[in-house]
């Protein structure tokens, strides 16, 4: 059996891996070494949430403490990245793309297309997404739609460990700027994560549960809630197909239609707010080029749209759940026309 | 005069300056036939910038520039065919077709683009650094900023990092007088902007941007530092355009015979001549046989941008990512 590390722990691996073997990758990011400049200890955080505690002590300079100051400092490993280097650099909380979304969908997005395809912008910029850490509204987005929305990023949402390694390590190695979403509420998952490295390719979704009666199209951290809902509706012999679509950008559209084309029947979960998310943009193509097969109305669990409340009792609300997700398939399930 | 300057220097510094005039006052021109699509921002009468500082630049050094990015781009040693095509929209240009005027970028030369964005090219600037410096090439990167993007957070966000992470960078203010319609005396809070330099730890430097001579010396300064391990500078040229913020701009908020006079008083390249003449290192003969095979060049470089094949159809879709 296969070593079980955390999902924290397979992106550090993943990072660690490459920058053992390309002295061109470099790590950044607001207290990604923690303590520069202090009197204590260096590497004394190691990110905000631990998860490139361990590469400083290993790769020196190569990973870099930042000032609050995200303009900058992800526009550097953006500029970074057209001179040479595979700079991942960490943007804290997705919710702080609102003071340096400029180097992003202006510069770091177009550069090849506006530059006449003679631009490789090779950088990963992490990032925490999700809500469920009573850390309201303000540290708790699910913004990856909006980066979909731009083209020249790609977009990569992992949901296990085994994912979250391979995803990274083809993230660097990707030579487009890729947004690479990390669900806090995912950390602490163990899973089976083999030690050497290895990749998953973008834009392959992952049937993580077969089904005939209905598919289940979600991704991050929903994709345990629908498989824990998929469960319980098996119970009362009602099989769901889980598809896990891994990346936004580029997404797997064939897999999700081979699906509906089997099953007729489509619930698309979804974290982020119901406007202009991933289930809007699913539903679309599967209305757009399976809408034959379609046995029943498109569903779509989501937040609802209002920002991340701060109580717990009003963001266990907010957050998609099981009985939500059982609810939308018994609709579609039993949907007589 | 300059030390260091040889007299194939000052030949390379008239060319470079009169590129530069010559190249805008033609798209000026152009422009107004109604050829040439969308928006331009012309760099006549701030040459003397562009040319002081890219005359000290090698393969290894990076730039990055604002809207009024042509003069940039011909500093840095972009191709003018390349470029007047690409402000046509043509297949040939630097970028394609897909960039224009406010996007041309040759990687290449280490030109990293003008950019669309005021304040854009900063924070680029400190990754350009950056790199240079995991490198050991000895590599320098120079934002070019206009006195409205030295207003941009994106800017003071970089000066800080620059100073933080002690990069090989150089900012180079070029204060024109006005961002857009709005005087820079007015929106920029402090009297000069080199006085920022103090507040993120650099030295500032202020020169005269129509004096080549004052800008190469300032720039060779901080460029030395820079490639030594010394970290970052601000330059502040204080300096004017000869044309609107773009083309069609009717300058209203300029004072009579503003530019008028400014063509009479600050001409950085009439002014190169005199002194390069009367110091005997030049002739006029010399320049003007420069003038020439300058003007020669643009005429050719117009006559094969307009007849130049337009970007086809496939093209739309083509270069938005190296895989997808």
């Amino acid at each position: 059996m296969a070593r079980t590390i955390t999902f924290q722990q397979a992106i550090s691996e993943a990072l660690s891996q490459e920058m053992a073997r390309d002295p061109s990758v470099i790590v950044m990011g607001e207290d990604n070494v923690g303590g520069m400049g202090a009197d204590g200890e260096k590497d004394a955080w190691g990110g905000v949430l631990g998860v490139t505690k361990g590469l400083y002590p290993k790769y020196g300079e190569r990973v870099m403490d930042t000032p609050i100051s995200e303009s900058a400092f992800i526009g550097a490993a953006i500029g970074a990245a057209t001179a040479g280097m595979r700079p991942v650099a960490e943007l804290m909380f997705i919710d702080f793309m609102g003071v340096c979304f400029d180097q992003i969908f202006n510069q770091a997005a177009k550069f090849r297309y506006m530059f006449g395809g003679k631009a490789e912008t090779p950088v990963v910029i992490r990032t925490m997404v999700g809500a469920g850490f009573r850390a309201a509204a303000q540290h708790s987005q699910m913004l990856y739609s909006i980066f979909t929305h731009i083209p020249g990023l790609k977009v990569v949402i992992p949901a296990t460990p085994y994912d979250a390694k391979g995803l990274m390590i083809q993230s660097i190695r990707d030579n487009d700027p890729v947004i690479f979403c990390e669900h806090k509420m995912l950390y602490t998952v163990q899973g089976e994560v083999p030690e050497e490295i290895y990749t998953i390719p973008f834009g392959e979704a992952n049937v993580v549960r077969d089904g005939k009666h209905v598919t289940l199209v979600t991704l991050g951290r929903m994709v345990h809630v629908a498989l824990e809902a998929a469960s319980n509706l098996a119970k009362n012999n009602i099989q769901c197909e889980v598809i896990d679509l891994r990346t936004t950008s580029p997404m797997d559209e064939d897999t999700v239609l081979e699906s509906v084309g089997k099953t007729g029947r489509l619930v698309v979960v979804d974290e982020a707010n119901p406007r202009c998310n991933i289930a809007t943009d699913v539903s679309a193509i599967v209305a757009e080029k399976a809408f034959g097969a379609l046995k029943a109305p498109i569903a779509m669990v989501t937040a609802p749209h209002t920002p991340v409340p701060f109580s717990p009792d009003l963001e266990d609300l907010y957050i998609p759940n099981a009985a939500k997700i059982e609810a939308a398939v018994m609709k579609v399930s039993g949907y007589k026309g | 005069m300059a030390a260091t300057l040889s007299r194939e220097d000052l030949l390379r510094a008239y060319r470079m300056m009169k590129t530069i005039r010559e190249f805008e006052e033609r798209v000026h021109t152009e422009f107004a036939t109604g050829e040439i699509p969308g928006f331009v921002h012309l760099y006549a009468g701030e040459e003397a910038s562009a040319t002081g500082i890219c005359l000290h630049l090698n393969d290894n050094d990076k730039i990055a520039s604002t809207h009024r990015g042509h003069g940039h781009c011909i500093a840095k040693g972009v191709d003018v065919y390349g470029m007047m095509a690409e402000i046509y929209g043509r297949a040939t240009g630097t970028c394609r077709g897909k960039g224009g005027s406010m996007h041309i970028a040759d990687l290449d030369m280490g030109m990293m683009g003008a950019n669309g964005i005021v304040g854009g090219g900063p924070p680029l600037i400190c990754g350009a650094g950056l790199a240079a410096k995991f490198k050991k090439n000895k590599g320098v990167a120079i934002a070019f900023v206009g006195d409205g993007g030295s207003n941009q957070g994106t800017t003071l966000e970089s000066l800080n990092l620059a100073t933080v992470w002690n990069l090989p960078c150089i900012f180079v203010m070029e204060n024109n007088g006005y961002a857009e319609s709005t005087a820079s005396k007015w929106s920029v809070a402090c009297k000069d902007i080199v006085e920022r330099a103090h507040g993120f730890g650099m030295p500032g430097v202020m020169v005269d941007g129509h004096d080549f001579f004052a800008v190469y010396e300032a720039a060779g300064e901080a460029i030395t530092r820079a490639r030594q391990g010394g970290g970052p500078t601000l330059i502040e040229c204080k300096l004017n355009r000869y044309f609107g913020h773009f083309e069609g701009d009717a300058q209203t908020y300029r004072g009579p015979d503003e530019v008028k006079k400014l063509r009479e008083t600050k001409d950085c390249i009439k002014s190169f001549a005199r002194r390069v003449t009367s110091a005997g290192m030049l002739s006029q003969a010399e320049m003007d046989a420069i003038d020439k095979t300058v003007l020669a060049n643009i005429d050719d470089a117009v006559a094969k941008a307009k007849a130049a094949p337009k970007p086809s159809a496939k093209d739309l879709l083509t270069d938005v990512y190296t895989s997808y």
